[in-house]
């Protein structure tokens, strides 16, 4: 069979106040008060669903060895690319083996539980382990509903043919094609239908069908269930559900709205990695997505579980927290809002395909050199190694920098240079055991900065090409928490 | 061995335009401005001139490829014109081209003419470039004062000195060359300031602030060389001569090596090593009597002052504030206003800076004049940045000192 070997996530460090969405819109939409509380997570703007299925693989990965991973599925609806392999950025990302399978699932609100889904099967099939990723950042027209309700994020689990720590019992599939919403190619928000019917007819009568098929197919009883991870975005509905189907009230898994919002195609699987993080052995999960019809997957914990060595896991990340309190930032960020940004934003960032391809692991791996005869870590690699007591020539071999820990050399928080969030902060960045670089600081606490600092790499945008929508992919410097 | 360039070059003529905010002028009037003034003191006719180099800095915003405008502006006689850019260190970087080509026996008498032409932007500042291929995927595209600030926060790191003693320090040396830089009719700014409007000035790059900046100008100067004899012949009797003129280029080492803590300029003190040997220099803080530095930003001339090996390490900022470097200190440091007020046309900057020290030497310095005739004129002109960049230092004196 298969099962789950690891678990990882990632949440954004900014949580927006839906106070303050409420306060800048209530003049329009004053009906959106009672969607109000708490808080939801946002992207940085150098993040989107790419850079956060690799900080979530990251995660889930951890310091395992990464070569025998041989397929990759990434979902999502808000894929950066509509025509470039998104998981195939991912996989350079994590410096995979070329000899991966990569596949983008997306179109739907249970991609990710269908990603999920066939990842599993993937593995059961015994081609090796498999990575799945779902990850979201879903755009939301102001003054929205969605746009209170969403929050950006991801999860990532690794799946292999043994039992691992959770292994699945089954799955069970559903599709009807129920348009509670739906986004045409090339348009930039959702259009949606009467919410009294969507959770009516779809979120709980359609749902609670393949919930109930699910149990039956699979020979289980209500009560068996310990944890439910149902990443429907509507208050009650999980718990209705569970009522309908004779499932436990207590095992219903809390959604997260409060604290970080609904992570669309991704928030079945950021409940599994959340839910995993407190489940002993031998408890049965389900997980349910729904979208056009419903994913139903059921997991049992193994002994494992009790020695699994916890990831950051969505519990860790949503611990890293910065409160955001500035609509208009938010806005800016997500491109709702034109600023003037200046002459310096003028800086041509036109893709060189050419080079990127073959610089792919130097700037989408961030993999240095290390000179096989003086162990010298330097980045990029080159043909002639930088020390200067032996300039040895094409003896140098990769050298990964993507997860080594650094430390502030040098820095400053530049007002003059371009950036959408300003002061632009970067320096040089010295690695332990070897290796320094210049690196724009991302994530930034201003407190945080300064000479001997610690950081923590991460994989964000550099830039986006205002002409053709490319987006350049590199590695930042973040300040790296006590935990992180 | 190459015993080095020490009098084997003399300087016929100099020539430096007005620098500042030249609304109505192109580049083209500049260099012609410049080289009008040069090619009188200089006393000869355009025709005897065997070869030209060209710098400047930002040719895309600027004059365009090759060596054609000047050559054009000039009216040259179809000689060789090679335009060179390293950074802002092009300036220096022509002079040398002259120089090695009178040394070499080459040309009898070379022009180096510096332009830039910065004031067609739209915006203040630098322009921003792409700096090649590979660099713009994984490099940061920092601003000037930015990349700079970081020898500041490094400084302050590595010898413990406390950001308001350093900022004082820096705003001392603003507020010098504001004083300098008043007397100086070619200088951009030309207004003296006080420390507390430099200290108290906007952030522009943590711990840089506006007054930390030099100004960003249009402007041109020009050398013309040619050797001591010749200089004689055509009726020179105080000639000054090239004692030492050095570059060192960045390999990577402080980017991408260990052991650079990003407080210093590594370059700088290799060239600046190997130029005092050129010149016969041992004592270095006795004996260079006058200093124009690249003071880009406020914190580069005082490391620069360490890095001259000047003031001892890490003490570079009390000597700042004990007003070593001021005109009337012992080792005067942009007697002329420097990039900070003189300004700073890249291409022009490093040949401005000769020309300094040339009238310094020659008693010809007017109001700004240094009392005590100096003996040796140092220059140092850097483009860059501190963890890669390139230094370029030229020493200038009358022959035979």
């Amino acid at each position: 069979m298969a099962g789950i070997i690891a678990y990882g996530a990632y949440v954004p460090r900014l949580r927006l106040q839906r106070g303050c969405i409420y306060q800048a819109n209530e003049w329009f939409a004053p009906g959106l008060k009672g969607l109000a509380k708490g808080e939801r997570s946002i992207a940085n703007w150098d993040e989107d669903a790419v850079t956060m299925a690799v900080e979530a693989a990251r995660d889930c990965l951890g310091p395992r060895d990464r070569s025998s991973i041989r397929s990759l599925f990434m979902a999502s609806t808000s894929f950066p690319y509509a025509d470039r392999q998104n998981s195939g950025i991912v996989k350079e990302a994590l410096a995979l083996d070329d000899a991966v399978a990569s596949l983008d699932i997306g179109s739907s609100q249970k991609a990710g539980t269908g990603a999920l889904a066939q990842a599993l099967h993937a593995s059961t099939a015994g081609t090796g382990p498999a990575l799945i990723i779902a990850a979201e950042k879903r755009r939301a027209r102001p003054a929205s509903e969605d746009e209170l309700i969403n929050g950006d994020g991801a999860a990532c689990f690794l799946l292999g043919a043994q039992d691992g720590i959770a292994r699945l019992i089954g799955t069970y599939s559903t599709t009807s094609d129920f348009v509670d919403h739906f986004r045409a190619d090339g348009r930039e928000f959702d259009y949606g239908w009467e919410s009294r019917w969507v959770r009516g007819e779809g979120f709980e009568r359609l749902t609670g069908l393949a919930i109930d098929g699910a149990l039956k197919k699979h020979g289980l009883q209500p009560e068996d269930i310990a944890h439910l991870a149902i990443g429907i975005p509507a208050k009650g509905v999980a718990a209705s559900l569970a009522g309908k189907s004779g499932i436990r009230a207590e095992a219903v898994h809390p959604d997260l709205a409060e604290v970080m919002g609904h992570t669309g195609s991704a928030h079945s699987l950021v409940l599994l990695a959340h839910a995993l993080e407190s489940a002993k052995p031998r408890e049965i999960l389900m997980v349910v997505g729904f979208g056009q019809g419903a994913d139903v997957l059921l997991f049992e914990t193994t002994e494992d579980i009790a020695r699994f060595s916890r990831p950051q896991g969505v519990s860790g990340w949503l611990a890293r927290r910065a409160k955001e309190e500035n609509y208009l930032k938010y806005l800016a960020f997500c491109g709702h809002l034109e600023l003037e940004l200046g002459k310096r934003a003028e800086l041509e960032q036109k893709p060189v395909l050419t080079a990127l391809y073959r610089n792919r692991k130097t700037v989408l791996g961030l993999i240095g050199g290390r000179c096989t005869r003086t162990g010298t870590i330097q980045f990029p690699r080159s043909q002639i190694g930088v020390d200067r007591n032996d300039p040895a020539v094409g003896v140098q071999e990769d050298y990964p920098l993507a997860d080594r820990a650094a430390r502030i050399l040098t820095f400053t928080a530049d007002n003059l240079t371009y950036t959408p969030d300003p002061p632009n902060y970067y320096g040089m960045v010295e690695f332990e055991g070897g290796g320094r670089m210049m690196a724009e600081f991302t994530d930034v606490q201003a407190d945080a900065i300064h000479v001997g600092a610690p950081m923590r790499m991460m994989f964000r945008i550099k830039a986006i090409d205002e002409r053709t929508s490319f987006i350049k992919y590199f590695w930042k410097a973040v300040p790296a928490a006590r935990s992180v | 061995m190459s015993d080095g360039i020490r009098d084997k070059v003399a300087i016929l003529g100099m020539g430096c335009a007005r620098f500042g905010e030249r609304w109505n002028d192109d580049a083209e009037q500049l260099m012609v401005e410049a080289y009008l003034e040069a090619i009188a003191d200089a006393g000869i006719e355009t025709s005897q001139i065997d070869a030209a180099w060209l710098s400047v800095g930002f040719d895309a915003t600027n004059i365009g490829p090759s060596g054609i405008p000047a050559s054009m502006a000039l009216r040259l006689p179809n000689i060789a014109v090679t335009k060179v850019e390293n950074y802002c260190a092009s300036g220096t970087e022509a002079f040398r081209g002259a120089v090695y080509a009178v040394a070499a026996g080459a040309a009898d008498i070379a022009l180096a003419v510096g332009v830039e032409k910065l004031k067609d932007t739209g915006y203040g500042g630098l322009p921003v470039r792409t700096r090649g291929t590979l660099f713009d995927m994984v490099g940061v595209v920092g601003s000037a004062p930015g990349n700079f600030a970081q020898l500041a926060t490094a400084y302050q790191a590595k010898h413990g000195v406390a950001r308001q003693d350093l900022k004082r320090a820096m705003a001392h040396v603003s507020v010098k060359s504001h004083t300098n830089g008043a007397k100086n009719p070619k200088a951009h700014l030309r207004r003296p300031v006080d420390m507390d409007t430099v200290i108290n000035a906007p952030m522009i790059a943590e711990p840089i602030g506006l007054y930390d900046c030099c100004g960003v100008s249009d402007g041109a100067a020009v050398a013309i060389v040619t050797t001591p004899e010749i200089a004689r012949s055509l009726g020179k009797a105080d000639i000054v001569t090239v004692k030492a003129l050095q570059l060192a280029v960045s390999n990577g080492w402080e980017l991408q090596g260990a052991g650079w803590d990003g407080s210093y300029l590594h370059t700088t003190r290799i060239a600046a090593a190997k130029a005092y040997k050129e010149a016969g220099i041992t004592q270095p803080a006795k004996q260079v009597s006058l200093m124009e530095v690249h003071d880009c930003f406020s914190i580069t001339e005082l490391v620069t002052m360490e890095d001259l090996f000047i003031s001892d390490e890490g003490k570079g900022w009390r000597d700042v504030l004990d007003g070593r470097f001021d005109a009337d200190g012992a080792n005067p440091c942009q007697i002329d206003g420097g990039l900070k007020c003189f300004g700073h046309p890249i291409g022009a900057s490093g040949i401005r800076m000769i020309y300094e020290n040339y009238l310094q030497l020659l008693g010809r310095a007017g109001e700004r004049q240094r009392k005590t005739p100096p003996i040796f004129a140092l220059s140092h002109n850097l483009g860059g940045m501190p963890n890669q960049n390139v230094a370029a230092i030229a020493i200038v004196g009358m022959e035979g000192a």
